[in-house]
């Protein structure tokens, strides 16, 4: 056992206890919380500071307004409905296409079909505070439905993979892209489900996968190969995550963006408590590189320069490594 | 910084609190197990006798200092008479009087004593006395006994030692035959001894006391002789020359005066019974306590009403169960509903016994559940179909108890005792996990759930544990340090080690 520890400690592996007390408590501050744990807030600073983000079709914000929902999605074909203080991807539901017989039955992404009731009551779920992380009151977002890349059509089943990068300090340490299989019901969470590959600070290629706490090469679903993908628009996209911290002063932080086929990447949430799943998926801990950073940090770098080090800093790591020890 | 800070304040909670344990537990005498007893002695003294026509007064001498044993009550039981206790040349005196009685009286003293091997109670030191006045033939004989004595020994225990050898052997010289006609009984042969020890100026006194046995009725004290060698006070036995105190030796009183006075009466009777039994140790230390004029008893639990106290023995427990609580989230890294979840129902297997609270716990979760379900269908608002659940909750516990008091298992009339609010917010949370994560992770975090409660109730549910924080109370302070010292720890989980396997490996 102690000689896991020390193996985890060597490769930088960052726990959640230390991620807590050491990051999160440190760089954090609370009264910044709701710029991120609040997408209404999060959506519009994001646009203040001249960043893309889904349109904002309209939002619910008490139970009275919840009828108001048919209205809102009137002209829509796709729409996804999300709580605004959700956390971990919970209470969302994404609408591909409406039913061509009945107007008020809908197609998820997961190919179920659901009434508008079924969503009125969904909504108002959201809006009593059932997703919410304090428990409170709650308000709905219903927005743009990000249209797939086909780039991940492969390696990806039902629903929009998204880009998850780890922004330190300002600086983009570690990136991983999320892909939707069937058992996440087409959602991009690691912990429903879906498989992450982290991806190559300097080049934007995706590495080998990660599904639940084990390393796999191909897609579950589709059966293709997961590693060896380039992101598009990849200095856009690092970029964008640096810029994060100019957004919400927070300096550990999850930037969560996808890719339209039409509008390229967009800023689809940021986290404050960004989970530790990325380091499975990158094939190596982090505090080496939140390390590194200390050490080069430089208030003065805008947030081009600062992805431009990230580029140059974190060149990928998953060098053939020896075995530490093979005794058995 | 704030790693010093906490590391400090941690370190004086620590200090705090287990110096003050250290006291309470070291001077006090505080018992560390539960139910820990003392034997202790209750000695009745009987006094009888025929009231007089005019007032009584009664002085009956009591014990004082009492090397080996521990006082914890004394008391009268005599009707009518007004009692007092006064400090006087052999120690204290208890004094009962009364202006006017009829007929034969009695009067009750008891004394309630305490084994305390420890307990070395020192008298002051005396003068040297003053030679008595013998008379002539004795005198010489007294004069000869000495200087032959003082040729055989090195001080005063040397000499009192060989004195009594001497006055003891089974052939006496002529010298010592004459000292020792005119004493009748043992006390007036302790007497004579310390006269002849007073000629030689040494400090010696007569000691009479009871010997302590169970059941006993009409003791009567032996007397002992008792010098002090310039240092302290040293006893031996008048009849071997042996130095040291009779097992049980209960000290009554020191010096030549009688046990009783009474002015007024006639035809005295006293009698001595003692009977053993045992006193918890716990008042025992209150008692020591409150002679030590100590505030930490003031302060102590015990001086609560018996109902609050047993109350707060289960309350002092909660700490036990959130360090547990710290343990299995922070270290071990166990999924669990609710922060305190877990310890709240782990409350309740106290009350139910684990297995039976385990049982009761899966049944009510589970039917809580899959009603629930059904609820869901409903499309209730959240804060209804909360309260919808606690009813359900409520009813299904009614259920319960009356099925298996049907059924005649008493166990299931116990599972009122579950924190019905914790419950029925536990079945809102696995649900919504149970739909938004799939089964798995609700069982998972449902039987972490347990898993933890299970552990806490074991760790809550040590007898000695509740005890010692019952009889400690500051030894919260040493688990709040703990706590907040793993507030800091930023090491890995235990499950994370399994969870980040693939990492750092070929």
């Amino acid at each position: 056992m102690l000689e896991t520890v020390r193996r985890l400690r060597n490769a930088g592996v960052l726990g959640l206890n230390e991620r807590n007390a050491d990051f999160i408590m440190r760089l954090n501050p609370r009264h910044y919380y709701p710029r991120v744990d609040d997408k209404v807030l999060t959506k519009k600073l994001a646009i203040e500071a001249g960043m893309a983000v889904p349109e904002l079709y309209g939002v619910i914000d008490h139970q009275g307004d919840v009828r108001k929902f048919a209205e809102i999605v009137e002209d829509r074909e796709s729409f996804v409905i999300k709580p605004a203080q959700g956390s971990g991807g919970d209470g969302i539901i994404v609408i591909v296409s409406r039913t061509k017989r009945k107007k008020d039955t809908f197609r998820t992404a997961g190919g179920l079909l659901i009434t508008t009731a079924e969503l009125e009551h969904h909504i108002s779920n959201i809006v009593s505070g059932q997703y919410s992380l304090s428990g409170g009151k709650d308000v709905a977002l219903i927005e743009y439905c990000v249209q797939f890349d086909p780039l991940f059509e492969h390696v990806s089943y039902q629903g929009v993979p998204d880009i998850r990068v780890i922004v330190y300090r300002g600086y983009p340490v570690m990136a991983m892209v999320r892909l939707p299989t069937r058992s996440s019901d087409g959602k991009a969470n690691l912990h429903q489900g879906a498989v992450g590959a982290g991806i190559d600070m300097s080049t934007g290629m995706t590495l080998s996968g990660v599904l639940g706490n084990d390393v796999v090469d191909e897609h579950p679903d589709t059966g293709a190969l997961i590693a060896g993908l380039k992101i598009p628009q990849w200095d856009f996209i690092l970029q964008s995550s640096a810029r994060g911290l100019e957004v919400t002063e927070l300096g550990y932080l999850g930037v969560d963006m996808v890719i339209d086929r039409n509008l390229g990447p967009l800023i689809l949430e940021m986290n404050a408590r960004p989970g530790l799943n990325i380091q499975i998926a990158n094939g190596i801990g982090i505090s080496g590189r939140t390390r590194r950073i200390d050490e080069i940090y430089n208030a003065d770098d805008d947030p081009v320069e600062r992805a431009r080090i990230s580029r140059i800093e974190f060149a990928a790591e998953r060098q053939e490594s020896l075995p530490l020890d093979d005794t058995n | 910084m704030t790693k010093n800070t906490v590391w400090i304040l941690a370190a004086i909670l620590v200090a705090i609190g287990m110096l003050t344990f250290l006291y309470k537990w070291l001077v006090l005498g505080f018992p560390l197990y539960a139910k820990q007893e003392t034997p202790a002695w209750t000695i009745e003294t009987a006094i009888r006798f025929d009231s007089g026509p005019g007032s009584i007064k009664v002085n009956l001498q009591i014990p004082n200092l009492t090397p080996g044993f521990g006082k914890l009550d004394h008391y009268s039981v005599s009707k009518n008479f007004g009692f007092g206790v006064n400090y006087a040349g052999g120690g204290r005196e208890a004094q009962w009087t009364v202006r006017r009685a009829d007929g034969r009286q009695t009067l009750f003293y008891r004394i309630v004593v305490y084994e305390d091997k420890g307990s070395i109670q020192s008298d002051t030191t005396p003068p040297f006395p003053i030679p008595p006045v013998i008379e002539e033939p004795r005198k010489t004989a007294v004069e000869v006994l000495v200087s032959e004595v003082r040729d055989h020994s090195a001080d005063p225990a040397t000499f009192t030692a060989e004195l009594l050898r001497l006055v003891n052997s089974p052939s006496p010289d002529p010298n010592i035959e004459l000292l020792l006609a005119t004493a009748e009984s043992p006390s007036d042969f302790v007497q004579t001894m310390t006269d002849v020890l007073a000629f030689a100026r040494i400090p010696a006194r007569m000691v009479r006391g009871i010997i302590l046995q169970d059941q006993q009725r009409n003791v009567s004290p032996v007397a002992w002789l008792e010098i002090h060698d310039g240092d302290r006070w040293r006893y031996f036995n008048p009849n071997s020359g042996a130095e040291g105190l009779p097992d049980n030796y209960l000290i009554w009183w020191r010096g030549s005066e009688p046990l009783i006075r009474v002015e007024g009466g006639s035809n005295v009777e006293v009698s001595f019974a003692a009977q053993r039994n045992y006193i918890d140790a716990m008042a025992i230390a209150e008692k020591r306590a409150e002679l030590e004029q100590s505030p930490l008893f003031d302060f102590s639990l015990f001086s609560l009403p018996i109902q609050t106290q047993a109350v707060y023995s289960v309350i002092l427990m909660i700490p036990i169960g959130a360090l547990i609580m710290v343990l299995m989230r922070n270290v071990v890294g166990i999924d669990a509903f609710g922060t305190f979840m877990p310890v709240l129902i782990a409350l309740a297997f106290r009350e139910t016994q684990l297995l039976w609270g385990t049982i009761l716990f899966v049944l009510l979760v589970a039917m809580g559940l899959s009603i629930r379900f059904l609820l869901e269908r409903l499309r209730l608002l959240l804060v209804p179909r909360l309260a919808s659940v606690l009813i359900v909750v409520v009813i299904l516990m009614m259920l319960i108890s009356i099925l298996s008091h049907k059924l005649g298992m008493e166990t299931g009339l116990s599972v009122a005792l579950f924190p019905m609010v914790i419950i029925a917010m536990t079945i809102e949370r696995m649900s919504v996990v149970w739909e938004e994560r799939g089964p798995g992770d609700a069982m998972r975090a449902g039987l972490g759930s347990l898993v933890v409660a299970v552990v806490a109730y074991l760790a809550m549910g040590m007898n000695w544990l509740e005890h010692l924080i019952f009889a400690f109370p500051e030894l919260l302070l040493v688990v709040l340090a703990g706590v907040i010292l793993l507030g800091r720890y930023t090491g890995y989980r235990f499950t994370e080690l399994g969870r980040f396997k693939a990492i750092g490996k070929d």
